[in-house]
């Protein structure tokens, strides 16, 4: 028998460690209970799946009638294009300076009186007036806009998802507010002043393939009021009601080769009644210099319709199946006594422990993977053939959605193995596993707390992970339902994961110092 | 081989509660024999095994495997073969796929299963769950892991328990063998019968602490004593035709005594003088289980007292 030395080298160690690795692999794969609950895992997930979009049915008007096309923007999200829009071209290079003089609306309120209108003054938050350069009148075509707001000041936003803030307030005849929206090549600079005079820059856009030939004006628009209420159980109703914005222009002036005559308008995005009609139309009224635009509609990304994750309501499922696949891969080795034989053969204990995890973490992720794989696409068809809208979101967000909830999976299946190897028993492990990620997740989810309480549940537990399948964002400059039970969730998707990766994390390296510190 | 396969435990203590479990046990297993680890129940040789392989944390002391600690032995199985727990298995884990997994932990080819599956015997069971196997196969199965590593050093704990006779006579023949090969064999009972003919060397504990280190021979010698048992109908003439002589005399039995102190030919004599008949006189020869009984009944005494007065 040859001399070993003590010291191993690092190759030697990486191999020791491929070892462990490939050891566990076999442990794992050999015990047909496990391989079959990991699989049933990803068929309970694809099977909920496509019962869940199987049931959701959509249509608009008749059965069958096909909705409107939902316009799509430059950056391939679906968008509301819907304003009143006082324009002319622009040939090259030019500008547009104008003066707002006011800014009022009209609030349709919950019905008081059964049947009666209840319309009130008022503007919503995100009602929006002021100057616009667009590439066309073709929905969802690239712009960068200047504006008042209802209650959020000075905006320049560009291309539906760019919003930068100006200075706040708002405007009225004492303190009028002049904007000013210049266009150089595919550049475009808002400047804002309340005299005129003394210009200060609110924010720069470039936009991409921007024609030589631009539509250049005024708009107006409001985003329908947004009510939400609290129903039985804890749930919530959303409503949305009509609202509208009216801006008092004056001081036009345009620079560069702008068309001569008339001023063109157009309702862009207004949908007819039946009659023809113009269902709540917009409207301009010119006295002089001075024009009073009425519009309503928004021009921001749009959050009405189904999401990608919608396919995946059926991981909580599979999840519960992964967990305890997880944590009996170690609580049996420890009912058994094998947990013995395995240190046996791998005494160093924190790489033994490390190389199961990485194991059963990759089980999880293939067996997640082949879930969202199929579901994501499986399930969108289900729900468009069911008539239902899907947002449409990039296919890098789509890989996110997919591949990150097999992360989540992995990370949930490290987390619940660890509690195992902590408490080395399948039942707490199981019972402690549940409680800190599917219970919280199912509570925030289901509005039985307040939003509050659910946002704080969703950053704070391993459940905030889940923030990893949300595909829309929530954007500051929409109003919207941004709750958990609408399906936003409090941190960003990568800040979410990373969330539940630290617990992962830490119960892995506690589940390592005990292992250490006990007798085996 | 030799350089690699010894045990060398030194000072062990580690305290369970208010319990000594080891208390400074010392000793070396060394190769090309089988050596006996005896003692009671609780004496410490579980304990003292799992010491030695890393599983458990002795609070004082050394234990060397070839002269380095487990936990540093790269490739471990091929240093050092333990049987523990022939129980600690998988149920749904065939037998071969149980072998497979502690080969591909060992960087060991499938190959190697497959020998170690026919050398203990159990090609037909191979592809069967282990929940299924009886004790004996179970044990089978426990000594083809042990094997697998081709390792030096050999540790089974308790091998024979619960065998039936065939499966005892296997283990015998089959660890004599490995011995022979040159390895170290280190073997526990808490019953010396069960190692008789088996070991050449026992360690016998109590208490947590070495209590003989010795051959077997010597071991058998030392507690024989030069006693001599005499049957014969009449005891009290007997007696009295050999109390004279300065032998210590006892009786053991309705028609046998047992003499000391003075040799079998001396006893035929005096008792042939006074004309005492009998019908036997025989140099006693006491069994490894006599020797070891009264080795150990100072510990298992001290043990019972101690949990008397526990209570």
């Amino acid at each position: 028998m040859t001399t070993v030395s003590h010291r191993s080298t690092p190759k030697t160690r990486r191999q020791g460690f491929a070892r462990l690795l490939h050891a566990e692999w076999t442990k794992f794969r050999t015990v047909r209970g496990w391989v079959i609950g990991m699989a049933s895992a990803a068929l309970v997930t694809v099977l909920l799946g496509v019962f869940s979009a199987s049931g959701s049915q959509s249509s608009c008007g008749a059965p069958g009638e096909a909705c409107p096309a939902v316009p799509v923007g430059p950056g391939g999200e679906a968008v509301d294009d819907k304003f009143y829009f006082v324009h002319r071209s622009l040939e090259g290079n030019g500008a547009i300076t104008v003066r707002v003089t006011s800014m009022t609306g009209q609030i349709r309120k919950p019905d008081a009186t059964s049947g009666v209108r209840n319309v009130v003054p008022g503007l919503e938050p995100w009602a929006k007036a002021g100057v616009i350069i667009k590439a066309g009148t073709r929905l969802g075509s690239t712009y960068a806009a200047l504006m008042v707001t209802g209650r959020h000041g000075v905006r320049m936003q560009h291309d539906f998802t760019h919003d930068t803030a100006g200075r706040p307030g708002g405007v009225s005849r004492t303190s009028p507010r002049w904007l000013r929206l210049i266009r150089s090549g595919d550049t475009l600079t808002g400047y804002e002043s309340a005299d005129g005079g003394q210009w200060a820059k609110v924010g720069t856009a470039h936009l991409a393939g921007l024609p030589a030939t631009v539509q250049v004006g005024l708009f107006a628009a409001s985003p329908g009021d947004l009510t939400v209420q609290q129903a039985d159980l804890g749930g919530s109703i959303a409503a949305i009601r009509f609202a509208q914005a009216t801006a008092v222009f004056d001081r036009v002036s345009l620079q560069g080769k702008a068309a001569g005559g008339a001023w063109s308008r157009d309702d862009m995005g207004a949908t007819r009644e039946p009659d023809g009609e113009i269902h709540h139309p917009g409207g301009v009224v010119q006295s002089g210099g001075t024009f009073t635009v009425t519009g309503v509609g928004d021009i921001a990304p749009r959050a009405e319709g189904q999401t990608i994750e919608k396919t995946l309501s059926g991981v909580v499922a599979g999840l519960l199946v992964v967990i305890v696949v997880a944590v009996v891969f170690i609580t049996a080795e420890y009912r058994r006594g094998l947990m013995r034989t395995t240190l046996l053969a791998g005494p160093r204990r924190g790489r033994t422990l490390t190389a199961k995890a990485i194991v059963i973490a990759a089980v999880t992720f293939i067996a997640g993977l082949a879930a969202t794989g199929v579901m994501v696409p499986l399930g969108t068809h289900i729900l468009r053939s069911n008539g239902n809208y899907i947002l449409p979101v990039s296919s890098l967000t789509e890989l996110r959605v997919a591949a990150g909830m097999a992360a989540l999976f992995a990370v949930f299946a490290v987390f619940a193995f660890a509690l195992g190897a902590v408490f080395r028993r399948s039942a707490a492990a199981i019972t402690v596993a549940l409680v800190v990620i599917i219970l919280p997740r199912i509570i925030a989810t289901t509005s039985v707390l307040p939003t509050g309480a659910s946002q704080w549940l969703l950053r704070l537990t391993p459940a905030a992970g889940f923030a990893i399948q949300q595909s829309i964002p929530a954007y500051p400059q929409v109003l919207g339902d941004h709750t958990p039970q609408a399906g936003y969730y409090p941190l960003a998707p990568w800040a979410g994961l990373a969330v539940s990766c630290g617990y992962a994390a830490l119960a892995l390296g506690l589940a390592v110092f005990l292992l250490r510190r006990r007798d085996a | 081989m030799n350089g690699e396969a010894t045990i060398e435990v030194n000072g062990l203590r580690k305290r369970f509660g208010p319990t000594a479990a080891l208390n400074g046990m010392s000793f070396t297993v060394r190769p090309g024999r089988v050596t006996g680890f005896v003692g009671p129940n609780g004496a410490g040789k579980s304990t003292t095994m799992r010491v030695i392989l890393g599983l458990d944390a002795a609070d004082e002391g050394t234990a060397l495997v070839g002269g380095r600690p487990y936990r540093c032995l790269r490739d471990p199985l091929r240093h050092v073969g333990a049987l523990l727990d022939a129980a600690a298995l998988q149920p749904s884990r065939t037998a071969r796929n149980h072998l497979l997994w502690l080969a591909h932990s060992q960087g060991l080819e499938a190959r190697r299963v497959d020998e170690v599956i026919e050398q203990v015997g159990l090609r037909s069971a191979a592809r069967r769950r282990a929940g299924g196997f009886s004790l004996g196969m179970r044990q089978r199965l426990g000594i083809a892991a042990a094997l697998l590593g081709d390792p030096p050093v050999l540790m089974l704990d308790e091998p024979v328990n619960g065998l039936d006779p065939e499966g005892i006579m296997w283990i015998r023949g089959f660890l004599r063998s490995l011995a022979a090969q040159g390895r170290a064999v280190l073997v526990s009972s808490h019953l010396m019968s069960e190692l008789q003919g088996t070991a050449d060397h026992l360690i016998v504990v109590g208490r947590g602490r070495v209590i003989a280190d010795t051959g077997v021979a010597d071991l058998i010698a030392a507690a024989s004593r030069g006693r001599v048992t005499v049957r014969t109908l009449a005891p009290e003439r007997a007696m009295a035709a050999l109390v004279p002589t300065g032998a210590a005399v006892t009786v053991t039995g309705g028609d046998t005594l047992t003499v000391s102190g003075v040799p079998a030919e001396r006893i035929v004599e005096f008792l042939a003088a006074n004309a005492v008949p009998f019908s036997e006189v025989a140099a006693h020869r006491a069994t490894l289980e006599e020797a070891y009984m009264e080795l150990t009944r100072d510990a298992v005494e001290f043990r019972a007292a101690g949990r008397e007065t526990a209570r």
